[in-house]
C-alpha cells in the first residue's frame, strides 16, 4: 500500500478535461436524428384541467411528437408517490409540465406549444405554510391517502399534510419546569434556488427492443433508473442510464427531473433520440427549490448556561409535491436537537403542501433552514445569560456519551475542538473596532437515506497493470473520481494516475444509491477500498504461487508485487492482471476483477409516536463557523470581512479538494445570508434570472481559514465522515450572530438585507426591540 | 434569409451561413462542434459562455453570429497551444481552482482577457474582471489564486 496517497492533495483526475472544455456534459451533445422538447407549463398556481386539445400543434412542420398527461398519466416519486410526469386532472404550481412537443428544432417545438389549447378552471391556491393547515383550506393534493409511499412517512389524510414527524424525548413539561428560565422565538426561511450553473438537460432514446437510453445530468442514476422503470413499467434493466460530468447539483437533480419527460416523448418518435436542455428561467421555475420554514423554538435552561428542554414545531412550505421533500422534514425531525445536548425534546416537523414550487433537496438537506433557527436561539439565550457564545456552546456541545434527539448515545465527537479552534481562527478575544462583531455558529448533518442505501464498485485489472474503476457515483463537482481514484491506488499500490476512472452507466457500472447526502467518500468509499482488498488478493495469491513465497510476507508498491523484505523477489501487476502465466507458459487463475459493496450496519427506523431510535443514522459530522462582519449603520449593508470554518471531516482524504469543497460551501452560506430568495408572489415567481435573484461573486469573497479536525469514524475509509453539505450549513447563522453583535439587532428572517437590518437599526433607536 | 460570414475561430478561418437571429454560441456549439463555450443563462447574467472577441471577452449568448463577420475568436479549446497548456490552465489544475467545471472555461477565458490587457492585476482587479462569471462551487478563492499565480508566471 502506498501510505502518501491517503491525505494526499493529488490533481483533480478532471482537471484537464475541464480547463481545456473537452469535458462533455449532457447539454453538449449531439445524437444523430436528435429531436429538441420544449415544455408546456401551468401559468396557474391551482387549477383543474378541463381539456387539452394538441391537434393544432402536429400541424407545425417538423413537429414529430406531442405528449401530455393523458397519454402518460404515470405517477413518479421517490418516497411519497404524489407526482405525475405530466398534470393529469390538476396543475398545482405555476410551471407545472402540462404538455411536451418534440420536433426538429427548438423553434418549431416552441412554435407548437404556442398551439396547444389548455382549458383550466381556476382554483383557490395556498400559498403559506400556516393558511394551509388550517381546516378550511382548499387541499392540494385530495388523494393523498391513496398515494403509495414508504413506510417511513406520515401524511395526513384529507390534509395538505404530506408528513408529519414527532420526536418525544422524555417529558418536556417536566424538562420546563426543571429550567430556570424559558425563551420563545420564531425564525423564517423563504425559498431558494440552487442555482447549478449547467441547467438540467438530458437526452432520452428508446431502441427497437425496449430498451431506453437516458443521457442525465443526475446526481443520481440508479436512482433515476428505477424511477422511470416504475412510472413507465419497464423492466429496471431495460433503462439505461447515462450521466457525463455535471455542472453541480446541491440536491437539485436528485432523484427525477426532468427525463420522465422525455422518455414519453422518445417512446413515440420511432427512435428519435430527443433532447431537452431547460432554460434559466424554467430551472427557476420549474425545477425543485429549498423548502421554505417557519420555525417556532421554545427552549428551557439553566442560568449556567445548560439547555435543558426544547419544543419545536417546524412547518416547512413544501410546495406542489413532496415525493423527496418529506425526507427533508423527517431529517429535520431527528436532527432538531441540533449539535447540542438536550435532555428533553419535543418536535414536529411538518411537511406542508403549498401551490409554490415542488421543494426538494438542497445543499444540507433541511439542515441550513434548521440550524439558521437553533443557532440564533442558542446566541439570544447567551445574549440573556450575559454568557459568551462561545462559552455556550462549549458548555452545550454534544460530545461522547450525550444523547441525539432520537436518544442514540454519540461516540467519536470532536466538536468542542472545533469550536474552541474555530473562535481561535476568527480572534474571537481579540478587541473589536466600532461597527464590526462576530458570531459563531454549529452544525451537525447526518446522511438522509434509507437503513439499506448501498454503494458498489468494481475493479477491472489491465494488462499493462493499470485499473479501471467502475462505479455510479457521479462527478457533481465535489471531487469523487479524483477522492475514489486515490483510495483505490492506495490500496492497489497503483499510482494514482494509473487508476481510470469510468463515468456512470448503469448498463454497465455497478449499483449506487444515490450521489447526495454527502455519502460518496463515507460509502462509495467503502465499496472502492474493498473491491481494491479483493483485487488485492487476488494478486497476492497468484504472486504467492508464482514466487513460491507465503502471500503474507508479500506487499505491492509502484506497479510489483514484492517480497516485503526483499523487493528484488517481484512480479509486476501487469503480469499479473490477467492471470498467473506459469514458466512453462500455460496458465492458472485468469483476470483480476475486484468488487466491493457497501452498506452502512444497524440503522433503525423512528418510532412512530416518539421518533426515538438507538441508531436513526449512519454517522453524524460536526463543525462550525464563525464570522466577522461590519455593519454601515447608514444604509444597513452587511459586509462579511472573514469566515473561519472547522470541521471534524474524519480524515481529509484529499485536503486541497477538502478545503476547496470548504471554501464554496462558506460561499454559498454567505449567499444565502445576505441575498437569496426568490420572491413568490400568489405562487408566481417574480425574479428568475441571476439579474433579479442575486448570487454571491467573487467581489463578495472574504478572508477565509478552514481547518480540520480529525476524530475518525468507526466505519469510514480512513476514518473519513462525510461532509461537503455540511459546508454551508452554519455561515448563515454564524453572520446573523454576528450582526447581532456588531449593532445590537437580530434578523431572524432570511436573508440579512440592508432593508430588514436598517428598519432593526431604527426601531432599536426608538427603544423598540 | 441565411446569410454568409466569414471569421476566424482559434486561428483558423471558417466562413458558414447563418441566420440573422442565430447567436455566435449557437455558431460555436452548434455548427462548430466548439463546446467548450456553455450556456447558462442565455442573457449574459453568468457569463459561462464567455468567448474572447478580437481579445476582448464577450458572452457569446448576447452576441448575434452576424456581429463576427471579420472578428478574431478565440474560445476556450484555442487557448493552449501546440498542445501546450495556457498558464492558467496550468494554475486552475494545481489550485483545483474548479469543481463541476462548467463554469470553467468562461472563467478562464474572462480571466485570460484580463492578463492580456493587464500582466499584473492586483486581486481587487482579478476580483472584478471575473465578477460577470458566477460560480456555485469554488468560493472564488481558489480561481482568484489561480488567476494571480498565472500572471506571476507569464512575467
Amino acid at each position: 500500500m502506498s501510505e502518501t496517497l491517503i491525505g494526499a492533495s493529488v490533481p483533480r483526475k478532471d482537471s484537464l478535461e475541464k480547463v481545456t472544455g473537452r469535458a462533455r456534459f449532457v447539454g453538449d451533445l449531439h445524437l444523430p436524428g436528435m429531436l429538441f422538447a420544449r415544455v408546456l407549463r401551468s401559468p396557474y398556481p391551482h387549477a383543474r384541467i378541463r381539456s387539452i386539445d394538441v391537434s393544432r400543434a402536429f400541424r407545425v412542420p417538423g413537429v414529430k411528437a406531442v405528449v401530455t398527461g393523458r397519454d402518460f398519466p404515470n405517477f413518479v416519486g421517490l418516497y411519497l408517490v404524489d407526482r405525475n410526469i405530466f398534470a393529469v386532472d390538476k396543475v398545482r404550481f405555476i410551471g407545472d409540465p402540462v404538455a411536451a412537443v418534440a420536433a426538429l428544432s427548438l423553434q418549431a417545438a416552441e412554435e407548437a406549444l404556442g398551439l396547444i389549447e389548455v382549458e383550466c378552471e381556476e382554483l383557490p391556491g395556498v400559498f403559506d405554510p400556516l393558511s394551509a393547515i388550517a381546516p378550511d383550506a382548499p387541499l392540494i393534493h385530495e388523494n393523498l391517502h391513496q398515494y403509495k409511499r414508504v413506510p417511513a412517512y406520515h401524511p395526513v389524510p384529507f390534509t395538505n399534510i404530506a408528513n408529519h414527524v414527532k420526536i418525544r424525548k422524555g417529558d418536556i413539561e417536566e424538562g420546563f419546569k426543571q429550567s430556570d428560565e424559558v425563551f420563545e422565538a420564531a425564525y423564517h426561511v423563504p425559498h431558494m434556488q440552487h442555482c447549478q450553473l449547467e441547467p438540467h438537460a438530458a437526452v432520452a432514446q428508446v431502441e427497437a427492443g425496449g430498451t431506453v437510453t437516458v443521457w442525465s445530468s443526475c446526481q443520481s442514476p440508479n436512482a433515476v433508473r428505477k424511477l422511470l422503470a416504475v412510472a413507465f413499467d419497464i423492466p429496471v434493466g431495460k433503462v439505461r442510464v447515462i450521466t457525463p460530468y455535471v455542472g453541480g447539483g446541491f440536491g437539485g437533480k436528485a432523484g427525477v427531473s426532468i427525463e420522465g419527460i422525455l422518455v414519453a416523448l422518445a417512446m413515440k418518435t420511432g427512435g428519435r433520440p430527443v433532447k431537452l436542455v431547460l432554460t434559466r428561467e424554467e430551472v427557476f421555475q420549474g425545477t425543485t427549490v429549498r423548502q421554505g420554514l417557519v420555525a417556532r423554538i421554545k427552549t428551557g435552561y439553566m442560568r449556567d448556561g445548560r439547555l435543558i428542554a426544547q419544543a419545536a414545531e417546524l412547518f416547512w412550505d413544501a410546495g406542489a409535491y413532496c415525493e423527496y421533500g418529506v425526507n427533508i422534514v423527517r431529517a429535520a425531525a431527528y436532527s432538531s436537537a441540533g449539535p447540542y445536548y438536550i435532555p428533553y425534546l419535543k418536535t414536529d416537523s411538518y411537511c406542508i403542501y403549498t401551490n409554490h414550487p415542488a421543494g426538494g433537496p438542497f445543499r444540507g438537506f433541511g439542515m441550513g433552514e434548521l440550524h439558521w433557527a437553533l443557532d440564533q436561539q442558542l446566541d439570544q439565550i447567551a445574549h440573556r445569560l450575559g454568557l459568551d457564545p462561545v462559552e455556550i456552546r462549549l458548555i452545550n456541545a454534544a460530545r461522547d456519551g450525550t444523547t441525539t434527539a432520537t436518544g442514540e448515545v454519540l461516540k467519536d465527537i470532536g466538536l468542542a475542538e472545533c469550536i474552541k479552534s474555530a473562535a481561535k481562527k476568527i480572534g474571537w478575544d481579540e478587541p473589536k473596532k466600532p461597527l464590526t462583531g462576530k458570531g459563531i455558529a454549529c452544525m451537525v448533518k447526518a446522511p438522509a437515506m434509507p437503513g439499506n442505501a448501498a454503494s458498489s464498485a468494481v475493479i477491472k485489472l489491465n494488462e499493462d497493470g493499470s485499473a479501471n474503476l467502475l462505479i455510479t457515483a457521479t462527478e457533481i463537482g465535489q471531487g469523487a473520481e479524483t477522492v475514489l481514484a486515490q483510495i483505490a491506488a492506495h490500496e492497489l499500490g497503483l499510482p494514482v494516475d494509473r487508476v481510470n476512472v469510468a463515468q456512470p452507466d448503469t448498463g454497465y457500472t455497478p449499483y449506487e444509491w444515490q450521489t447526495v447526502a454527502s455519502r460518496i467518500t463515507y460509502s462509495a468509499g467503502n465499496a472502492v477500498m474493498r473491491a481494491a482488498q479483493d483485487a488485492r488478493r487476488q494478486l497476492l495469491t497468484m504472486a504467492a504461487e508464482g514466487l513460491g513465497l507465503p502471500e503474507d510476507r508479500l506487499t505491492i508498491t509502484a506497479g510489483m508485487v514484492h517480497a516485503v523484505d526483499d523487493p528484488a523477489k517481484s512480479i509486476g501487476v501487469a503480469d499479473l492482471a490477467l492471470g498467473l502465466t506459469m514458466p512453462d507458459g500455460s496458465g492458472r487463475y485468469g483476470p483480476v476483477i475486484g468488487r466491493g459493496h457497501f452498506i452502512p450496519e444497524g440503522i433503525e427506523g423512528l418510532d412512530p409516536e416518539t421518533g426515538q431510535s438507538a441508531k436513526a443514522v449512519a454517522h453524524w459530522t460536526f463543525g462550525v463557523q464563525a464570522a466577522e462582519v461590519e455593519v454601515d449603520p447608514q444604509t444597513g449593508r452587511v459586509e462579511v470581512k472573514k469566515v473561519a470554518a472547522v470541521y471534524d471531516v474524519g480524515k481529509a482524504i484529499n485536503p486541497l479538494l477538502a478545503i476547496g469543497q470548504t471554501e464554496g460551501g462558506i460561499i454559498q452560506g454567505l449567499s444565502v445570508a445576505l441575498y437569496e430568495q426568490l420572491h413568490l408572489r400568489q405562487g408566481r415567481l417574480m425574479n428568475p434570472s441571476f439579474v433579479d435573484y442575486k448570487i454571491a461573486t467573487a467581489a463578495d469573497v472574504p478572508e477565509m481559514d478552514v481547518g480540520f479536525v480529525e476524530t475518525p469514524l468507526a466505519d469510514g475509509p480512513y476514518g473519513a465522515r462525510g461532509f461537503g453539505e455540511h459546508t454551508m450549513v452554519p455561515t448563515a447563522p454564524a453572520i446573523a450572530n454576528a450582526v447581532f453583535d456588531a449593532v445590537g439587532v437580530r434578523i431572524t428572517d432570511l436573508p440579512i438585507t440592508p432593508e430588514k437590518v436598517l428598519a432593526a437599526l431604527r426601531l432599536k433607536g426608538k427603544g423598540g426591540e | 434569409m441565411p446569410e454568409k460570414i466569414r471569421f476566424s475561430v482559434n486561428g483558423e478561418q471558417v466562413e458558414l451561413a447563418v441566420e440573422h437571429h442565430h447567436r455566435l454560441i449557437d455558431v460555436l456549439r452548434d455548427d462548430l462542434f466548439l463546446t467548450g463555450a456553455k450556456e447558462g443563462c442565455g442573457g449574459g447574467e453568468c457569463g459561462a459562455c464567455t468567448v474572447l472577441m478580437d481579445n476582448e471577452p464577450v458572452n457569446a449568448c448576447l452576441v448575434l453570429a452576424v456581429e463576427a463577420e471579420g472578428r478574431e475568436i478565440t474560445t476556450i479549446e484555442g487557448l493552449a497551444k501546440e498542445g501546450r497548456l495556457d498558464p492558467l490552465q496550468e494554475t486552475f489544475i494545481k489550485h483545483a481552482a474548479l469543481q463541476c467545471g462548467f463554469c470553467t472555461p468562461g472563467m478562464i477565458m474572462s480571466a485570460k482577457a484580463l492578463l492580456l490587457r493587464n500582466p499584473h492585476p492586483t486581486e481587487t482587479e482579478v476580483k472584478e474582471a471575473i465578477s460577470g462569471n458566477l460560480c456555485r462551487c469554488t468560493g472564488y478563492k481558489s480561481i482568484v489564486e489561480a488567476v494571480l499565480d498565472a500572471a506571476q508566471k507569464e512575467s
